[in-house]
């Protein structure tokens, strides 16, 4: 591989370059979090941080009272996000490792014809269904309540066929041994197909929790209180109109908090984050 | 496949699986076959009487000129931000799968901003690209290049693409990446050996290599950037100036949840899903035929 080890500075250059340009708007969101409204729209905002960090950051997170708009701490909206998020990943896991179990361990009348049915769910994402899927909610009384928020986002199928293809690599003599030993297909989940899907549950955790704290369509339908609202939706509501006059950093303190969950669990549960990437998409 | 060993049990599968189905009952076919079956019905103004009309709101709905202009600005929009991400993507993964210091820390460097929601990277750019306070949109106007998303459907365009492209380059990248590991070493270095250059390395052994990933994440980009870019309009253009940034799935949402025009919306999401279904049925028919994994 020796031509692979030459010329190596214009490569550096060039990666250096892509990570700048990645990493300067969340800089940029940074330091305008650390300044005050004034300087920001009267344009001059320096390139380096500015004094008010402490003050931007305990504002919106209690108060959000902004020199010009009154907002709406994030601090219960971050809540929301996480409570959401984790009820997402957590519930899609459970429900789509039981469905995966019964369809690769049992066979049973209509299996293939409930296999197709999870599977077809790949075709029906929310996005293509918004007003039926809403009306559906109103006739339940799921508007505005956090089953309403989480449930429908619980299952889809790529959970199912991910762990149903885990599954089919356990060993027959892994079966047949159970078997032997007296356990039933509940003890076998239990004891021998759960704890081997540690690093599959891991790996979908981290693309679920990220799934699960981005999702902007569906809570923009189903919460109508600001009390519901998750941290994603409050941002861009203090937008609002987008014009200079915005208190832009109390927004940007607020892109911050919004961002440094999901980014932290990449960065930090990078392999995991990777397998499951890789993984929940083939 | 199937297992050879499984267990036998009447009972215990349908209650594994009553979770899942009965989610996807409610919340998935119930939903789709309503869109199907208002599809083809017509209410009168008041809501009192339904009547059955056949396909007559597909042909509304086709024949209107917003729709069409509705489906231009997504396949433009569509095509530029798959061509824009997959470009950059590949180019930054050919450059880190050399074995270079730091290779892993460069991976991790372009990998985060997949975390991001759309919606907040759209927050992030306009903060850049905003007229009158954003640092590269005031540089542009004092340069004397008239910038302003809220009133050039052009610029707001290019802010869209940018704000969505984003993220999806750093998914993109890792898919690459992944790839071109994958590739052996010894084709790489028999080609070097033959005194292949490294554009001809790349076009001749590597890029074909890689085909399977690459047309993969052709059909992936193309359903993000139908679906989820909807957080990125939603915040920074709400489908404007005039309609200049209205996707199908942007004209959907105003006119099934903001407008309540169920029979037409009713159209357009069944059209959605026609959409989807080929672009996954595609993908699956190719996946399987070309591309082997574990």
């Amino acid at each position: 591989m020796i031509a692979k080890y030459t010329r190596n500075l214009p490569v550096h250059l060039v990666l250096i370059a892509a990570v700048i340009v990645f990493a300067f708007p969340v800089y940029l969101a940074f330091i305008g979090s650390t300044w005050d409204a004034g300087t920001i729209s009267r344009g001059d905002m320096p390139l380096t941080p500015g004094p008010d960090f402490v003050e931007n950051y305990t504002n919106i997170l209690t108060s959000a009272q902004g020199v010009r708009t009154k907002g709406i701490a994030v601090l219960p909206l971050l809540w929301n996000s996480l409570q959401m998020a984790l009820a997402i990943a957590i519930g899609k896991i459970v429900i789509s490792i039981l469905s995966a179990y019964a369809i690769a361990f049992f066979k049973f009348p209509f299996r293939m014809f409930f296999f197709v049915l999870i599977f077809v769910t790949l075709m029906l994402p929310i996005e293509v269904r918004i007003a039926p899927t809403y009306k559906v909610m109103s006739d339940l009384n799921l508007i505005n309540t956090f089953a309403g928020l989480t449930i429908p986002l619980m299952a889809s199928a790529t959970g199912t066929l991910l762990f149903r293809q885990f599954f089919l690599t356990i060993p027959d003599e892994f079966v047949e041994a159970a078997k032997i030993d007296g356990a039933g297909p509940l003890r076998f989940f239990w004891s021998i197909a759960l704890p081997l899907s540690r690093t599959n549950i891991a790996a979908l955790f981290v693309i679920l929790f990220i799934y699960g704290w981005n999702q902007y369509l569906w809570p923009l339908l189903v919460t109508t209180g600001r009390e519901m609202e998750t941290i994603v939706i409050g941002i861009v509501k203090m937008l609002s109109t987008g014009d200079a006059n915005t208190d832009w950093n109390l927004i940007m303190s607020g892109t911050m908090l919004a961002l440094i969950p999901p980014v932290a669990i990449v960065i930090l549960m990078q392999q995991w984050f990777v397998k499951g990437l890789v993984q929940t998409e083939k | 496949m199937e297992r050879r060993v499984i267990f036998n049990n009447r009972i215990l599968p349908y209650f594994l699986l009553a979770p899942q189905i009965a989610i996807t009952l409610i919340f998935f076919f119930w939903p789709a076959g309503q869109a199907i079956y208002q599809s083809v019905l017509r209410q009168d103004p008041f809501g009192l009487r339904t009547t059955f009309v056949w396909f007559d709101n597909f042909q509304t709905i086709l024949s209107d000129p917003l729709y069409i202009e509705a489906i231009q600005v997504t396949f433009t929009f569509s095509i530029a931000v798959t061509v824009f991400v997959m470009v950059i993507a590949l180019l930054f993964a050919v450059l880190a799968d050399r074995q270079i210091r730091g290779a892993q820390t460069y991976k991790t460097l372009l990998l985060w901003p997949y975390a991001l929601a759309p919606a907040v990277a759209a927050v992030m750019w306009l903060f850049i690209f905003h007229p009158s306070i954003g640092i590269v949109g005031k540089a542009l106007n004092t340069a004397g290049i008239e910038w302003d998303y809220h009133l050039n459907g052009i610029e707001a365009f290019i802010l869209i693409v940018v704000a969505s492209s984003w993220k999806q380059i750093a998914h993109n990248f890792l898919f690459f990446l992944a790839g071109l590991q994958s590739v052996p070493v010894a084709v790489v270095e028999a080609a070097q050996i033959d005194g292949a250059s490294p554009w001809k390395l790349f076009r001749s052994i590597l890029f074909p290599l890689i085909s399977p990933t690459t047309f993969y994440l052709l059909t992936i980009n193309l359903v993000f950037s139908f679906f989820d870019t909807f957080g990125v309009i939603h915040a920074l253009t709400r489908g404007g100036p005039g309609r200049s940034t209205t996707t199908l799935m942007y004209k959907a949402y105003i006119d099934g949840y903001v407008n309540l025009n169920l029979g037409l919306s009713a159209a357009q999401s069944v059209i959605l899903m026609i959409i989807v279904s080929i672009i996954i049925w595609v993908q699956f028919k190719y996946v399987e035929g070309k591309v082997h994994y574990t």
